[in-house]
This record gives C-alpha cells, sequence and structure tokens, in this order.
C-alpha cells in the first residue's frame, strides 16, 4: 500500500508542522481529513499554487493515494493547479455585485493589466481569478477579495490604488 | 433467522428479503428487472447515475433502487408512470454529453448505455446545444480511453479502490468538467485492469488490443478455463473467422467471481504470432522443413525406439507443462513409462528435488479458495500471489481488510495491494533464517529445529508472524511459486511445516502453473506414476535432464530456455540430444536445433481438463480450431502410442482418456501433511563482494503463450534488460541509476541497464528468468560479476 515515502524536502518544515498541527485534530487512521488544510499550506508555501510534486507530498504525508488528492485539489476552485500569479484578484460577479457595477471593475482590472480574468500578468505577480461564487460581501458591492482580503465598495481608482499597493 | 425476513412487494409480487437488503439485490434476485448502470453487486453503492429510481409507496419522490433499503411492507412499483418518468428523465440527462454515434463506438451492440436508452430512454431529446468534448488519455497497452463517452458512474473509480486496492483512476475536476483519468500522464498498472473494461457500461473504457476488430453479434461465445495460474479463473473466449478474439470473466463465485486477472484475459493475443507452428517439420539436411504428419510421426516413433534400442530407455526424456491439459500430461507420461522410462517432469523452475518423496500426491491449498478470506493470519512463503495468483490475492486482501496479519518471507520484497504485518524479502539463505527464527518463535519443538536454533536471530517481526499464526482461529502458512525455484526447498518446506504444526495453521500450496496440480496427478513426474503410486525406480527430474546424456529429448509445450533456472544447460542440452518438440509455437532456438516438429492445439482449440489449486477438475471444450495443421496434443500422443505398438493407446475420445486417469485418482484424498526429515543451512557467502543472481519466473514471462501476448509484454511488470540492485551495492559498486552494465556468469555475458530497487536484499542482482534478454545465460542462484559497460 501506500507506504509514507518521505516526502525528499518538497514540503518545508513549517508547511510539515502546520499539516501537523491539523493532524492532531482528527482520529490517528483518518489522515486523510486534513487534506484540504495542508493542500491549502502546500499553495501557501508555493506562492499561490499547487505542483504535482506538492500534491504528491501531500499524498505521502498523509498515507493517501496520489490520484485521491488530484481530485480534491482539482475539485475546490481555492486550489490552482497551474501557475498562477503571486497575488490572487478575485472580483465577484455574482448577482449583487453585477448590479452595483462590477462589470465596470473587471473591464478597468483587464484594461489595466491587458489581461482577461483567468490569467495571470507576464511578470507573475497578478493574477485574476474567476470568482465562480458569491463571496457573501453583497452589502459593499461591488467588491473583490485580494489575497484573503475583502475590499467593498469598489471604484477604479480605489482598485488601482488597492492593487498598486501590492509588492 | 426468520426475524430477519421481511415481506416486500414489487409490482405486485409478493417478495422475502433480508433486513438491511438494498431493494436492487432483492429485484435482481427476483429477476424484476430495474435499469442501472453505477450499481454493482461487487461494489460500493455509490447512486449517482439515478438510473434505478422506482416508486416506493408513501415516499414523495422516486427512489433509487440501489440505496433504497427494504422495509417491512414496502410496496413498490418499478414500471409506473411515477417510475417510467423518472427513469426517462434520467436517461434524457445521461445522453446531453454523450455522443450518440453508436456505430462508430467499439461498444456498439454490446454496451449497457445503448441497451438502457432502448428500453427506458424516449426515441428524441430536447436538447440541441452542444455536447462537451474531453481528450482522451493513453493509460498504457490494455486500456482504451474514449472519456467523451463516459457518463461518470465511477465503477471503474471504485473497482480500483475497493477491490483491486490499487488507486489509479480518479474523478478530477468538477461539474462539467468532471473526468476520468489518472490526472498525470501515467499507466495504469494494476494486474487487474482489464476488468473496469467490463464494468465500464459505456464505450469509454474499452480493450485496446481488439478494439474495432469484431462487433459482439459477429462473434460466438465458448466457455473455457484459464491455463495461467492455479486459481484455475473461469473465462469466455470470444472467436470471429474461426480466431479468438478476446477472453471476458465467465461468473464463478467459489472460484474468480466475476473478475480475472490480466494475463488471463490478454494471453490469447500470443495464440496468433509469427512463430505459430502450422505444419509438422522435420529436420532434413539440416534444415527444418514440412512434412506430412505421417512422416513426422513416424520419424518421432523411430527417435524414440531407436534410442531405447541402442542406449536403453534410461537415455530417452520428456518435459511436460504446468500449462497442459490433464489429458496430454497423462499420456506424455504414459507414453514414456509405457517405454521403459520414468525421465518425465514438469517442474522446470524446481532445484532441489531431495524430498520429492515426501511430497504429497497433490500439492494443493489446503482449504477453499473462498476460505482465503476468513483467515486471520497468513504466512506466505516465496509468495508473489498478488501477481502469480491474482484473484487468490483479492481472497487475502479481503482477509486483511477484515483485520487479517498476513507476512511474507520472499526472495525479495513484492509490494502487495493489501496492507502486510511483515514483508521479508531476504537472499535464498536468509529465508531460511527466518523461518528457522518463525520456528523457534513457535516454540516448535521438532528436533531438526532445535538441533539449528541456535543459528537463529529471532527479532519482533518473528515474534510478531509466531504470535498471530498460533492466536488465529484460521491460519494458514502457503508455499508460493518461488519457494519452489528455492535452492533448498526441501529446506523450506520442512520449516514451513514445523512453524504450520507448532501453530495449528493450515499448510498449503499455490501450486506455480494452471495445471501443476494436475500434473501431480497425472503422474508427469520422475518418481511416482497416475494417481500418484510410486515407481519402482525412480527417473531424472527436470534439472538431472539437462545433465545427463540423453539421446532423445521430448519437450511438450515448454521452452526449457526461458523456464528453467539454468537456461545455459537447457540450450546445450536441446542442442546436443535429438529434440522433438510437441508444442504451439516454436522458438528461435528450437528452429535450430529441434529435430522433429509437431504443432499441437493451445488451450482454446483443445478439450480438456485443467485442476486448480483446490482440486477442482475443470472441463472444456475447444473454441476455435488450431491454425494450419495443429491437432490436439492428446490425439498427437495416443496416435504416438498407436505408432510404437504401446498398448493402452486406444482412446476413442478424450474423455476416455479422462475416465481412465479419474479412475486412477477415485482413492486419492487430498493431504499437506509433511514429515520433514532434513533441515540443511547452506554455508554464509564468504565472498563478500559477491553478487548472487537472484530471480524469479515473473508472472508476465510465465508459459509460452504469455512470453508471446504483445500488448501484456509491454505493460511494466514484463519490464526486461534490465538487473536491479539495492542501493547498498549500487553505491558500493559505484554505479548509477540506468548505467549499462555487462553481467557475466561463466562463459555469458549480457547487457543490461542498472535499476536501484530497495526491495532487493543486498547481495543479490535481481535478474529474473523467463525473458529474452537472458534466455541461455548462466543460472540464477550463483554468482555474477557487473562490470560497467558502455
Amino acid at each position: 500500500m501506500s507506504a509514507a515515502t518521505g516526502n525528499n524536502g518538497v514540503l518545508n518544515a513549517h508547511t510539515l508542522e502546520e499539516i501537523d498541527e491539523w493532524l492532531q485534530r482528527y482520529p490517528a487512521d483518518q489522515k486523510q481529513s486534513a487534506v484540504l488544510a495542508a493542500l491549502r499550506a502546500a499553495q501557501h508555501q508555493n506562492n499561490g499554487f499547487l505542483t504535482v510534486e506538492l500534491m504528491d507530498a501531500v499524498a505521502d504525508k498523509l498515507e493517501m493515494s496520489k490520484i485521491a488528492v488530484y481530485e480534491v485539489a482539482s475539485f475546490y476552485s481555492m486550489y490552482e493547479t497551474k501557475p498562477v500569479g503571486k497575488h490572487c484578484v478575485a472580483i465577484c460577479t455574482n448577482i449583487s455585485c453585477m448590479l452595483m457595477g462590477s462589470d465596470t471593475i473587471v473591464n478597468h482590472v483587464e484594461n489595466k493589466y491587458g489581461i482577461k480574468l483567468g490569467e495571470s500578468t507576464a511578470d507573475g505577480k497578478i493574477y485574476l481569478k474567476v470568482e465562480e461564487e458569491c463571496l457573501a460581501g453583497c452589502d459593499g458591492g461591488p467588491m473583490m477579495q485580494v489575497d484573503h482580503v475583502y475590499h467593498m465598495k469598489l471604484t477604479p481608482e480605489k482598485v488601482d490604488k488597492i492593487l498598486d499597493s501590492l509588492d | 433467522m426468520s426475524d430477519d425476513l421481511i415481506n416486500i412487494t414489487v409490482d405486485g409480487k409478493q417478495l422475502q428479503a433480508r433486513k438491511g437488503q438494498m431493494l436492487i439485490e432483492v429485484t435482481d434476485a427476483a429477476g424484476i428487472e430495474i435499469p442501472r448502470f453505477c450499481y454493482h453487486k461487487k461494489l460500493s453503492v455509490a447512486a449517482n447515475c439515478r438510473m434505478c429510481l422506482v416508486e416506493v409507496e408513501k415516499a414523495p419522490k422516486p427512489l433509487p433502487a440501489c440505496a433504497t433499503p427494504v422495509m417491512p411492507d414496502m410496496v413498490v412499483k418499478t414500471t409506473s408512470e411515477l417510475a417510467a418518468g423518472a427513469q426517462q428523465g434520467t436517461m434524457e440527462f445521461l445522453l446531453i454529453n454523450h455522443p450518440l454515434d453508436c456505430p462508430i463506438c467499439d461498444q456498439g451492440g454490446e454496451c449497457e448505455l445503448q441497451d438502457v436508452a432502448m428500453g427506458y430512454g424516449n426515441s428524441s431529446s430536447d436538447y440541441v446545444e452542444t455536447k462537451r468534448v474531453v481528450m482522451d488519455k493513453n493509460i498504457g497497452p490494455l486500456i482504451s480511453t474514449e472519456l467523451t463517452r463516459c457518463i461518470h458512474c465511477t465503477r471503474c473509480v471504485r473497482f480500483g479502490e475497493e477491490i483491486a486496492g490499487i488507486r489509479e483512476l480518479g474523478a478530477t475536476g468538477r461539474g462539467e468538467n468532471m473526468r476520468i483519468g489518472t490526472y498525470i500522464a501515467k499507466s495504469v498498472d494494476s494486474e487487474l485492469s482489464g476488468n473496469v473494461i467490463d464494468l465500464c457500461p459505456v464505450g469509454a473504457l474499452t480493450a485496446k488490443p481488439s478494439r474495432f476488430s469484431a462487433r459482439s453479434w459477429e462473434l460466438t461465445q465458448h466457455s473455457t478455463v484459464s491455463p495461467h495460474d492455479s486459481v484455475g479463473s473461469n473465462l469466455f473466449v470470444h472467436v470471429g473467422n474461426g480466431s479468438v478474439t478476446r477472453a471476458v470473466p465467465r461468473e464463478n463465485e467459489a472460484i474468480n467471481e466475476t473478475w480475472i486477472s490480466d494475463r488471463d484475459r490478454f494471453s490469447y493475443e500470443g495464440l496468433y504470432t509469427d512463430d505459430r507452428i502450422s505444419s509438422p517439420m522435420l529436420r532434413i539436411d539440416g534444415e527444418l522443413k514440412p512434412v506430412d504428419w505421417q512422416t513426422a510421426l513416424s520419424a518421432t516413433a523411430k527417435a524414440l525406439s531407436d534410442a531405447v534400442e541402442k542406449s536403453g530407455p534410461k537415455s530417452i526424456a520428456a518435459l511436460g507443462s504446468a500449462q497442459s491439459t490433464l489429458e496430454e500430461q497423462y499420456l506424455l507420461q504414459k507414453l514414456m513409462r509405457a517405454l521403459g522410462s520414468n525421465n518425465v517432469d514438469h517442474r522446470l523452475t524446481q532445484i532441489d528435488y531431495s524430498d520429492q518423496q515426501l511430497a504429497p500426491v497433490m500439492p494443493w491449498l489446503g482449504m477453499a479458495l473462498e476460505d482465503l478470506e476468513n483467515l486471520n493470519a497468513a504466512l506466505l512463503i516465496g509468495s508473489n500471489v498478488r501477481k502469480e495468483q491474482p484473484l487468490a490475492a483479492l481472497r487475502l486482501r479481503k482477509a486483511s481488510l477484515k483485520g487479517a496479519s498476513i507476512s511474507f518471507i520472499n526472495p525479495r520484497v513484492y509490494p502487495m495491494n493489501f496492507d502486510t504485518a511483515s514483508n521479508i524479502g531476504a537472499s535464498p539463505r536468509e529465508q531460511l533464517l527466518h523461518l528457522l527464527a518463525v520456528a523457534v518463535a513457535c516454540g516448535c519443538q521438532d528436533e531438526l529445529v532445535t538441533r539449528i536454533a541456535s543459528e537463529a536471530t529471532v527479532d519482533d517481526n518473528h515474534r510478531a508472524i509466531a504470535d498471530h499464526l498460533k492466536s488465529a482461529d484460521n491460519a494458514a502458512v502457503l508455499l508460493g511459486n518461488s519457494s519452489v525455484m528455492h535452492p533448498d526447498y526441501a529446506s523450506v518446506r520442512a520449516l514451513a511445516s514445523c512453524i504450520a504444526s507448532a501453530t495449528g495453521a493450515v499448510f498449503g500450496y499455490l501450486p506455480e502453473g494452471g495445471n501443476t496440480a494436475g500434473a501431480w496427478l497425472a503422474g508427469c513426474v520422475p518418481h511416482r506414476t497416475a494417481g500418484g503410486v510410486a515407481t519402482e525406480t525412480v527417473g531424472l527430474n527436470a534439472a538431472q535432464m539437462l545433465d545427463a546424456p540423453l539421446e532423445t529429448l521430448v519437450l511438450m509445450g515448454v521452452e526449457p530456455r526461458y523456464e528453467q533456472i539454468n537456461s545455459a544447460l537447457a540450450r546445450k542440452q536441446i542442442a546436443n540430444a535429438t529434440t522433438i518438440i510437441i508444442s504451439t509455437h516454436l522458438s528461435r532456438h528450437a528452429v535450430d536445433h529441434a529435430d522433429v516438429v509437431l504443432p499441437s492445439a493451445a488451450f482454446t482449440e483443445t478439450s480438456g481438463t485443467f485442476v486448480n489449486a483446490v482440486g477442482a477438475w475443470q472441463m472444456f471444450n475447444g473454441a476455435a480450431a488450431p491454425p494450419g495443421e495443429g491437432r490436439p496434443g492428446w490425439k498427437i500422443l495416443r496416435v504416438l502410442g498407436n505408432e510404437l505398438n504401446l498398448d493402452g493407446f486406444d482412446f476413442n475420445d478424450v474423455t476416455a482418456v479422462r475416465g481412465e486417469l479419474k479412475t486412477l485418482c477415485r482413492e486419492l484424498t487430498l493431504d499437506n501433511t509433511y514429515s520433514a526429515d532434513a533441515i540443511e543451512l547452506p554455508e554464509p557467502n564468504t565472498n563478500g563482494h559477491e553478487l548472487i543472481r537472484c530471480g524469479d519466473l515473473p508472472a508476465y514471462k510465465s508459459d509460452m503463450l504469455v512470453r508471446r501476448a504483445r500488448s501484456l509484454q509491454k505493460t511494466v511488470d514484463a519490464r526486461q534488460n534490465v538487473v536491479a540492485l539495492n542501493s547498498v551495492d549500487l553505491q558500493a559498486l559505484g554505479l548509477e541509476e540506468n548505467a549499462v552494465v555487462s553481467v557475466q556468469q561463466d562463459d555469458s555475458t549480457v547487457m543490461l541497464k542498472v535499476a536501484q530497487d530497495d526491495g532487493v536484499p543486498a547481495g543479490c542482482a535481481w535478474l529474473p528468468i523467463g525473458s529474452t534478454d537472458v534466455a541461455g545465460f548462466g543460472s540464477l542462484f550463483q554468482p555474477v560479476t557487473l562490470v560497467p559497460g558502455s
């Protein structure tokens, strides 16, 4: 069976520590319960996207079959399985934000960087994520999420300020 | 018991059901048809296709029969307007993304989706928009993918996880982007992978070797039995235009359940190759030339009778095959014995024959195949059961999942598809020391063990194996294929039987070939005739035949150069003696050295019997005619008997041959009891730098047919041209992985690539027999030298 083959340094000490912390919350024979958290940590370590190597290391660490980890990573929209820019910019385009003018925001950002939703800038700095679901910030629409932080009541000027301040 | 039974009504019929059963199980048993795609009786319930929706009274919505447990007095309607409407709706949705181009699909005509759509769907669809398209993936030489056709039933995924024990396929992505595959570019390598072809209800996964070669309605189906392993899986072969186009499982719960191994499924490809013999041949002026049967048979008879006359009956010998039918094996030994020779054997891979007189009349499992599932503990010795008897491994896997402790002591670490308690890989001498340590840990008081107990180093692994075997209600010690090849097989067997008796475990064998058990019954051994009757004198065994001054050697269904431990010697003997070959195929070596060639029928082309590991005599008939002038082996031997004027060869049909042997075996009871009379530990290898060549006969190199099955030979398991070393030895020799080395032994040399494999014990160079790269190269279990080459 899938014997733990060690992760050969693919996952760094910080990631491993975080996975171990999550593992404590689940029964010892159900390590796969920690797969979502483990993938999140692995993705964070790699500046926002997962590689097959990282997913394999997570599989070994949690004693899961590799394909089972690929299934999880490819299912959830919060995991990126292809290289993307460092900063994840997700503009909500669901109904409330759309009514409040999210199209203008999307157009502005697309023109600003010369890329479409789902693409990353050539310098690898910005990734315009296609946000599939409502981010539950309807009271402040139009809104966007930049690296886990919500920004509400957006205007093109406000967006410029936020995005230009990213390192 | 009656408390557990409840009454339900389905379509107005009163049915009895066990509490907790799913509705579909009850209706299936009662012969009430409910359409389904994702449900399969051997797999977990997924309830994702929604095709089996039925109406249940008092339920507000249609319910899936596969995931609805029966309730007392439940009233079910499977064909009501509600049920039919639900099924029709499901069907329409399933067909939204499924191509409606059955005429160009390989599955067309035998497709569950096609059948169910005809029976339960609409004749037209409201959907006119575009359909999704999925790129096909290459998942290896055995399975073709056409993933646009996939309906996401996940049977293939569940098969890998739940049955085969190796999860290779998965469903990645979600919603419309969900697809079945391996995610990364990778082949599916399970030894049972072909079963997903049968499980797939659509044309998404089909058999690559037979794809687009025939339509199901053009084929005729014939029952047969697999010759490749001692489970004796029941098969159907499908025949079109006089040749076998594919093999599929024939359900037999007691033997192969509903599965077969890839070897059983794809070996038929070996039937039709360029080296298939189509006519009798005779060496005339140094060259093999086609002749008529009468000429060839007379020449054979003459070669045998001349040899007997000139040098006595001891100058003739015959090697039979563990894949030949019982009738062929019986007649081969009958012919030899009628000529006065006991030189007949089928044990080509064996080295140590010293305890053959103590061997059981027929080595057998010691229990039913189904009993393997109920073991609490088992010790398998020299067994790569997963590859060698994959269907037996599935039963052991079920036991393991229920908590059984299954351990191995093997010539290398073989990865298993279930959790093992200990999985030890060791050199031949170390294997004996491990076995001795387990025997000591068991508290074995046999004088043979106590005398050498001080040699053993008992560690926790050995104590755990002993404790598991002792405390288990059902325990077994089983000898596998590689144990028979062990240079000290007698000592392995003695220690194994000591462990079994000290722990109260069943002592059994996983016989090597599909008809190894039959060969013992038929008397295809030099010390016993049919029915296990000891002969007055003991003939030459298979290894001795290589070294004896023989005049005439008969090879029936074997290729000693691939199958014998000492390939170099096998090659020499065939070149020296007058060699008569009764076979389906002719190897290059035989072309150079055979004197008479008689073309025989393969297992799909003859009537016969195989005896499996539990002693079941499984009869079958020919499905297709042998190509050209090939004849069933039993007929060839029968006519040879007549030609030589021998008594007792006037059989009218194959049942008469079988009947004669059956009478001889009438009194037999199967008994593996073994009373050990010697255990010998070989001297330790004092030359620390010397590598010993170790190996086995790999599953995909096991016999003539398998070695020629093209697609199987492209799989990872058929890999050759590689010598594998432990990383310790690799470093000591200063070799890199994939470096080319010249491997030398005596006068033989072969150039191979080096692979790092820590499953190989240190001090061993893993270089199995059976493949073309090492045919004619030296011997197993002898020192080899590795010289870095270019």
